[in-house]
Order: structure tokens, then C-alpha cells, then sequence
């Protein structure tokens, strides 16, 4: 088990908390609230230990689309980087709609 | 089956909506009134297992539990849905107390005259080994809870599969007033794995699926009278199921409370001889179901 925080600058405040997914096999969680300063704050645990490098990527890539000044928790049980990305635009379209 | 007949039922089965595909969240929303679901202690409560952690393992917002309050055909209601994706949909010492605690405050409400009605969606293969006597301790505790809730009003068990109800939970659901289940449940002390490790495979082959589900399946279940209701997984149809077993009042007898007839059953069956899933439907035949 493996804990990963980042922190990203925010273009906008996000509206609302929102909760998808599940800490299933290959599956994940996403916490997504406002965030308590103008920046973004991600917290990852996940049960695969070693993929940090991994992780930064698919973040850093999501927050050059989101830019939503948001905390993020996720909990991982071993989703590929596929089905986070997948987990973070759900999250993040709940959070718009 | 003619053409015409196999188009309709294939209509049928495109037209309903699958409970055992939502989610613990989603199935709790499906059961209650449209737009009255309110959830007690949600993910962002952040009432995580603080045992899991200590022994590697990631733990979930709302552990495994969603606890809801909200109406059934307008009248107050509780429903507490177990996510069975997440451990196994096993009961560790926060989601079990999660379960026993808001029976206990619909049982206070109960006694000062505001009925609400307990909804218990049973997805799980009993107790968390990793919290072990806490979990076995709170599913004591939920244990207890229905048996004093009962008095009041009925407690409705659904099992929809695919985990089915296993365990000190498979007692949990034997203590309900009336249980649902579909063909997919599986309702059962020991899981058909933990038979195959224990007893060997000569005793049962676990992946044998047609045997398994001729023993503990939802359709075996309702044949011997050990559950009331046998439904497609049909989300409108489970809601509305769960609905006319409230309107059906307290049962005369709880099936828990009719010792007599399960001694009698009990004891119509000789451990020395194997019996499979017809043999029993047909050695209990009469009070059971065909």
C-alpha cells in the first residue's frame, strides 16, 4: 500500500462534492470536493506499490483539462491508469452537471 | 418455445432494469420512493475501516455500507445496502455497526410510535476476516437489532446475487420477516468454496455451478420455503416486491420463531445418505413449495 499526494494550480472553483466508483478489484474511488485554497490537492492510496511515475502522468494530464480547484481522495485497488483517467472524467462530469 | 414467444421474453428481459448490475448506492435508491433518498454517514464522512490499513489493504469511504433513509410509498423508511464489489461485501466492525446502529435508532423510533420500515439489501460473504471477533461481534449486533425490530414492524431481506448471503449474515437473513431474493442469490452457511477447502472436492466442487445453485441458489431457497419471494433481477419489480411484503403486515409466525417445523425437517433428513437439491424439495414436500 502506497500513499501519493500532488498538488496542482486551479483556473476555477468546483461547485460541489461528488463521490463515483469503488474500491473493487481493478477499481477505484474518487472523492472529489472543493478544495480550501485556489489550488488543487490529489491524495492517492493504492494497493500497488511503485507507480508513482505513473500516477503524476495520468494526473498531470487530467488537471491540464480540469483545472477545477478541488481536493481530491482517491482510493485504488489496482485500476489501471485507463480506469482512473475513466474514474476522474466521471467525477469530473458529475461535478458539472 | 415458439418464435413469437421468444421475441416477447426477449423484449421482457430488454425492458427491465438489472438490480444486481447498480451498485449498494444505487440499489438503495432504486427500492425508496423516487427523490426521497437522503444516506446517513456517506463516503465524505469518511467512516473508513481503520483495520484494513494497519494490514495493507486500501480502505473505503463508507466501508462497504450505505445507510439510507426515505420513503416507501410515503411512509418513513431505512434501507441498508451492502456493496458487495468491496471485500467481498464482508462485515467489518464499522459497516456492521453502521447496519446494527440505524436498526437500533429505527427500533427507538418504533417505540415512540413512528414506524419505520427496515430494508436490509444482503450482499456478503459474512464476516471480514480481518476484523474477525469485531465483526462477528456487530453481526451479533444486527442480529439482536432485527430481532427487536421485528416486533414492531417487518424487516425485509433482499438478496439479488451475484455474492449471495453467507455466513453469520446468512442468519441475519433468516431472521427477516420475509425475504426476496432472484435465481442468481445464493443463501447459505458456509460459502461452496469454503465447503471445497474444509471437506474436499469429493464433498463439493465449488466451481461446479449448475450443483452449487442447485443446492443454496434462490430458486432451490424458494422451493423449500426457506425464502417468500422468487424474482427475475428486475429492479421495478424487486422495489414493488418489497413494497407488498410491507402491506402484508407482521407475518402470523416468524419463520425463525417456528422451531417445531424445522426440528421435524431436520430431522427427516439422515446424514448418512447424500442428498442433492431435488431430494430435499422432494422430502420436504407439502409445507414447501414445488
Amino acid at each position: 500500500m502506497e500513499r501519493i499526494e500532488l498538488d496542482y494550480p486551479a483556473r476555477h472553483a468546483v461547485p460541489r462534492r461528488v463521490h463515483v466508483g469503488v474500491v473493487g478489484s481493478g477499481d477505484l474511488e474518487v472523492l472529489l470536493e472543493p478544495s480550501p485554497d485556489q489550488r488543487a490537492h490529489v491524495l492517492v492510496n493504492t494497493s500497488v506499490d511503485g507507480f508513482g511515475v505513473v500516477w503524476k502522468s495520468v494526473l498531470d494530464r487530467f488537471f491540464e483539462r480540469f483545472g477545477g480547484a478541488a481536493s481530491i481522495e482517491i482510493n485504488d485497488f489496482g485500476a489501471t491508469p485507463g480506469t482512473v483517467m475513466l474514474r476522474l472524467e466521471q467525477a469530473a462530469e458529475a461535478v458539472r452537471a | 418455445m415458439s418464435a413469437v414467444a421468444a421475441v416477447r421474453e426477449h423484449r421482457q428481459f430488454l425492458g427491465r432494469t438489472s438490480f444486481i448490475e447498480m451498485g449498494a448506492r444505487e440499489r438503495a435508491r432504486a427500492i425508496l420512493d423516487a427523490g426521497s433518498f437522503r444516506e446517513l454517514l456517506g463516503p465524505f464522512d469518511r467512516l473508513k475501516s481503520p483495520w484494513l490499513p494497519l494490514q495493507g489493504i486500501v480502505a473505503q469511504s463508507d466501508d462497504g455500507v450505505v445507510l439510507a433513509r426515505g420513503t416507501l410509498d410515503g411512509r418513513p423508511a431505512l434501507v441498508a445496502a451492502i456493496e458487495s464489489i468491496y471485500q467481498g461485501g464482508s462485515m467489518g466492525e464499522v459497516s456492521g455497526a453502521k447496519i446494527a446502529g440505524a436498526l437500533e435508532l429505527a427500533l427507538r423510533d418504533c417505540e415512540q410510535g413512528k414506524p419505520v420500515l427496515p430494508v436490509l439489501l444482503l450482499e456478503t460473504g459474512g464476516v471480514r476476516l480481518q476484523e474477525a471477533n469485531l465483526g462477528l461481534a456487530v453481526i451479533a449486533e444486527i442480529h439482536a437489532a432485527i430481532v427487536a425490530l421485528r416486533r414492531h414492524v417487518p424487516v425485509i431481506g433482499v438478496i439479488s446475487g451475484m455474492v449471495g448471503c453467507f455466513g453469520g449474515m446468512s442468519l441475519a437473513a433468516a431472521l427477516c420477516s420475509r425475504l426476496i431474493v432472484t435465481r442468481q442469490a445464493r443463501l447459505g452457511m458456509n460459502g461452496p468454496e469454503v465447503i471445497e477447502q474444509e471437506a474436499g472436492i469429493a464433498e463439493l466442487d465449488a466451481s461446479d455451478r449448475a450443483l452449487v445453485w442447485s443446492l443454496i441458489g434462490g430458486e432451490q431457497r424458494y422451493a423449500v420455503g426457506l425464502v417468500d419471494e422468487l424474482l427475475e433481477d428486475d429492479a421495478v419489480a424487486i422495489a414493488a416486491s418489497v413494497r407488498t411484503a410491507f402491506a402484508q403486515g407482521l407475518p402470523r409466525q416468524e419463520r425463525s420463531a417456528q422451531v417445531d417445523l424445522y426440528l421435524e425437517r431436520l430431522a427427516a433428513i439422515d446424514p448418512q445418505r447424500p442428498l442433492d437439491g431435488p431430494g430435499l424439495r422432494a422430502l420436504w414436500h407439502g409445507a414447501a413449495r414445488s
